[in-house]
């Protein structure tokens, strides 16, 4: 007759899981990595650089960056925490202003002829800014365009943009685009 | 004498533990699931910037990363105080960048390479000069998806 075999005892199982665990606990990091996409221009050789792209002045929204931090916005000192509603002004002009951006008519889908900004933002900045300071102003102008693409979301569909879907977001892109320009750099060879 | 209280010798059972290791598996199998190991060590101490309009990074094996900073104490020694660019575990040049793209860029199959995507983990107060330089490279080596790491900003 086969002799039994005593039970392995399984209480120190609990312990040799809770071992495993709070190892797995510690090593774990889950930092999803976020952060502000943006997509950089296609590079081009300084030859055919053309500075003849003739952009009327009161289409153009500067804004510099100096090397103190200070911001200069279409010619007067600005803080960073007025800059998101100056943006927003700049591209909506609701009023058809004589010194913000014209408009042109544009075939929208959903929206018909729609009068679409030309407004384009430019963005420069010294060598000796602070990359704080650089992304603080991105993260604005970023900002008041996803603001105006929500209030003209929420107006016609009463959605936010996020949830409308991708062909209800392109015409809305249309409209607002989101025209960011960043100034060549300046002072050194490339 | 009261009425809720039950004076029979009866005692509760003591709880079965049994089921305890199954909890801590559990448990166990959700950490090992979630975990990312870090692969590599960042050599430049950051302070990610804040911001409030962010998009989360999804596909992490197409992120390629550039870290720029100050150098960590123990390597202040050798490589100064002034921020410097770390391309996978070393310090690196300017235009060590390009190389590195192309390094990257091989590791993918060919129908990823056009969704990668840079990631900057920039300190916050390196300077812009810098930054510039590496992104006319990166816009050299034709890797124009780019994103600014930063951290969501707290409401105040």
């Amino acid at each position: 007759m086969a002799r039994n075999t005593p039970e392995v005892p399984a209480t120190s199982l609990a312990d040799i899981a809770f071992m495993l665990l709070i190892f797995f606990l510690v090593t774990t990091t889950m930092d999803v990595d976020s952060g502000l996409r943006r997509k950089l221009p296609q590079w081009v050789d300084k030859e055919q650089l053309d500075d003849n792209a003739e952009i009327k002045e009161r289409n153009v929204f500067v804004v510099l960056v100096n090397r103190n931090n200070d911001l200069l916005v279409d010619g007067d000192y600005e803080r960073v925490e007025n800059l998101r509603d100056r943006a927003k002004e700049f591209m909506a002009n609701p009023y058809n202003d004589e010194n913000l951006p014209e408009k042109e008519p544009k075939d929208v889908p959903y929206f018909g002829q729609y009068m679409v900004t030309k407004g384009v933002i430019s963005l420069r900045n010294d060598n000796d800014t602070q990359y704080g300071t650089y992304l603080a102003v991105q993260n604005e102008l970023v900002a008041a365009i996803n603001e105006l693409r929500d209030e003209l979301a929420i107006d016609k569909w009463g959605k936010a943009y996020l949830d409308l879907d991708v062909d209800q977001q392109n015409a809305v892109k249309t409209i607002y685009p989101q025209k960011i320009s960043e100034a060549e750099p300046k002072g050194k060879n490339f | 004498m009261s009425k809720f209280r039950k004076d029979d010798g009866k005692e509760l059972p003591p709880i079965s533990t049994a089921s305890l290791p199954d909890i801590v598996f559990m448990l166990l199998f959700f950490f090992m699931v979630s975990t990312t190991m870090r692969e590599v060590t960042v050599n430049v101490s950051q302070k990610l910037p804040e911001a409030t309009e962010l998009s989360k990074l999804e596909k992490k094996s197409l992120v390629s990363y550039i870290y720029i900073g100050e150098p960590k104490p123990q390597f202040q020694k050798v490589f100064g105080k002034a921020p410097r660019i770390q391309l996978n575990d070393q310090f690196a040049n300017v235009e060590d960048i390009t190389d590195y793209i192309t390094a990257e860029r091989e590791a993918r199959t060919e129908a990823e390479r056009p969704s990668m995507v840079t990631s900057l983990k920039v300190d916050v107060n390196t300077k812009m000069g810098l930054v510039t330089d590496v992104k006319q490279e990166l816009r050299k080596a034709a890797a124009l998806n780019i994103n600014y790491s930063a951290r969501k900003a707290v409401e105040r």
